[in-house]
């Protein structure tokens, strides 16, 4: 019990960072910092599914957590930097409009996703059924960075996030899906990551530019 | 029983009167190693105040007595609010008579009577200085408010003791929420006493200052009285931090001498950890745009707000 008690503490303050990640990644202006968060929150991800495989004694959930591990804070970041640095894009920053306005925004998706979530964790049996709204939470959020954003980059790593919110709320819910389809999830991860590097450089030998409003208009004047 | 509350009290303001300087000291050393400059002594803020008040004090000739009384006021404010924080015993008699929000109110007062006063003369640094001094200050309110209600929602008390008192006589909770009011509060402490991100201590020529550019008229025992509340200020900011999340070592009850001591070793280290890391972060980040400030103070709101939030809908489930 108090073991127990003590996992479900230490869960709860991972699923805090988890949404403290996911505010930074709204707010911040630098490609590469995206990316080092995302790489964070793999991470975060990595921790919490070993706990819990830890204290519901679960060996699937060790061979998820492991493949997080592989692919979320090891593979994906280095390929996401290897394009980053062949797109010569380091230092191209995006250009938010009122980061405030969107910071309000996110805080009402968050009011808005515990609301949602207090129904079902009610229901849910797991040890981690506090934090299906903070995944919840997740989720809105790294929509809102993909909204708010106009690079390429940018919008895929929301994307990813997304995909760790989904990841996470799986994991509070139900313990985590069936195997299967965790390794089908991680390797349509890895091909959608390669297929948008090459989308990448075919916008930018396009248009010059990663900026995507350029895919807006529908014809060329 | 009564008597050495009393006493106590008086032994922590004159405390922190006394150590206040060293703090400053200690953090413009650390910043000094940081950068990889030779650093002044840590007794550099005292001998700047000894040499302050050996010094004639010039006031302008259109000077109102506002702004001859605007130290005083400042000073007392500071050293006031350093009677409510507990920072080595809490059992404080005089602050059973404010509690966290009149805390908020009385460095508020501070900052209106500072600003006034460098409005007072009419010059054209001192009336800048006030107006964005004005500004950060309206928008760190709310977040220092927001911080100090998770602290309130999570031990039932608006009193900073007994805060204390409840956090550290159950050292097994860790809220997430406190988290996120730690991260905010940090911030605030930040822009609250022109510190990097927002303001630089160190600049006297420069368009971006605003402290410095409140007090660029006064000189003398009334520059010192300022400096030494400034001071004071961010000795009081960092003992309502180590209050608020890291009270460990505190004697709660203590009026026992030897458990005293043992809280007052406790808070030297504490200060001296976090005058580094302060000074760290000092060093990590570049200083803001002051269109930015705004940008920067909403993230500690939010972060504060956040933390009620996760508090209200992840703390509520475990208790039920």
């Amino acid at each position: 019990m108090l073991k127990s008690h003590f996992v479900i503490e230490l869960l709860k303050l991972l699923a805090a960072g988890m949404l403290l990640i996911s505010f930074a990644m709204l707010s911040t202006r630098r490609i590469q910092r995206l990316i080092t968060l995302y790489m964070w929150q793999g991470a975060i991800l990595f921790l919490s599914t070993a706990l819990v495989a830890y204290d519901a004694g679960l060996t699937e959930l060790y061979f998820s957590a492991a493949l997080t591990l592989l692919l979320k804070v090891i593979a994906l970041p280095f390929i996401l930097n290897w394009l980053v640095r062949r797109l010569g894009a380091q230092r191209e920053n995006e250009r938010l409009a009122h980061i405030p306005a969107t910071m309000l925004a996110g805080l009402l998706l968050v009011i808005l996703a515990f609301g949602l979530a207090q129904p079902i964790s009610v229901l849910a049996a797991t040890i981690m059924r506090h934090t299906i709204g903070i995944a919840l939470a997740v989720i809105l959020l790294s929509f809102l960075t993909m909204i708010m954003r106009r690079k390429a980059i940018a919008q895929v790593i929301g994307f990813l996030a997304m995909e760790n919110g989904l990841f996470f709320a799986a994991a509070s819910a139900t313990y985590g899906m069936p195997m299967v389809i965790e390794l089908g999830i991680a390797l349509d991860l890895l091909v959608a990551v390669f297929i948008l590097g090459i989308f990448f450089f075919q916008i930018r030998e396009q248009f010059d530019s990663l900026d995507l409003h350029h895919l807006e208009s529908l014809k060329e004047e | 029983m009564k008597g050495i509350a009393f006493v106590w009290q008086l032994v922590e303001v004159a405390l922190a009167i006394a150590l206040a300087p060293l703090l400053t000291g200690w953090i413009a050393q650390c910043r000094s190693w940081l950068q990889n400059r030779s650093a002044p002594p840590l007794t550099q803020p005292y001998r700047m105040l000894r040499k302050l008040f050996h010094k004639e004090a010039v006031v302008a000739d259109h000077a109102s007595p506002l702004f001859r009384a605007a130290p005083y006021v400042l000073f007392g404010a500071m050293v006031l609010a350093a009677a409510i924080v507990p920072t080595i015993v809490t059992d404080l008699p005089f602050a059973r008579a404010a509690d966290a929000i009149a805390l908020i109110g009385l460095f508020a007062t501070a900052r209106v009577c500072q600003a006034l006063a460098a409005m007072d003369i009419g010059t054209a640094f001192g009336s800048m200085g006030a107006r964005r001094e004005m500004m950060i200050g309206f928008l760190a309110e709310p977040a220092i408010l927001m911080v100090f209600f998770n602290a309130f929602l999570l031990f039932g008390t608006t009193a900073l003791p007994g805060v204390v008192d409840h956090y550290a006589s159950h050292p097994s909770v860790i809220d997430p929420s406190v988290i996120f009011a730690a991260i905010g509060f940090v911030m605030v402490l930040l822009a609250e006493n022109a510190r990097i991100p927002i303001d630089n201590p160190a600049t006297h020529l420069e368009l971006t200052m605003i402290h410095e550019a409140m007090v660029l008229e006064y000189s003398g025992r009334h520059l010192a009285l300022i400096e030494w509340a400034s001071s004071l200020k961010l000795f009081n900011y960092t003992c309502i931090g180590i209050a608020l999340f890291l009270p460990w070592g505190i004697a709660i009850h203590g009026t026992s001498f030897g458990y005293v001591l043992f809280a007052l070793a406790a808070l030297i280290a504490k200060l001296a950890v976090c005058g580094a890391a302060l000074a760290l972060i000092e060093s990590l980040s570049a200083k803001l745009r002051l269109f930015r400030a705004p940008e920067f103070l909403a993230l500690a709101f939010l972060f504060a707000v956040l933390g009620l939030l996760v508090h209200l809908l992840m703390g509520a489930n475990t208790s039920a």
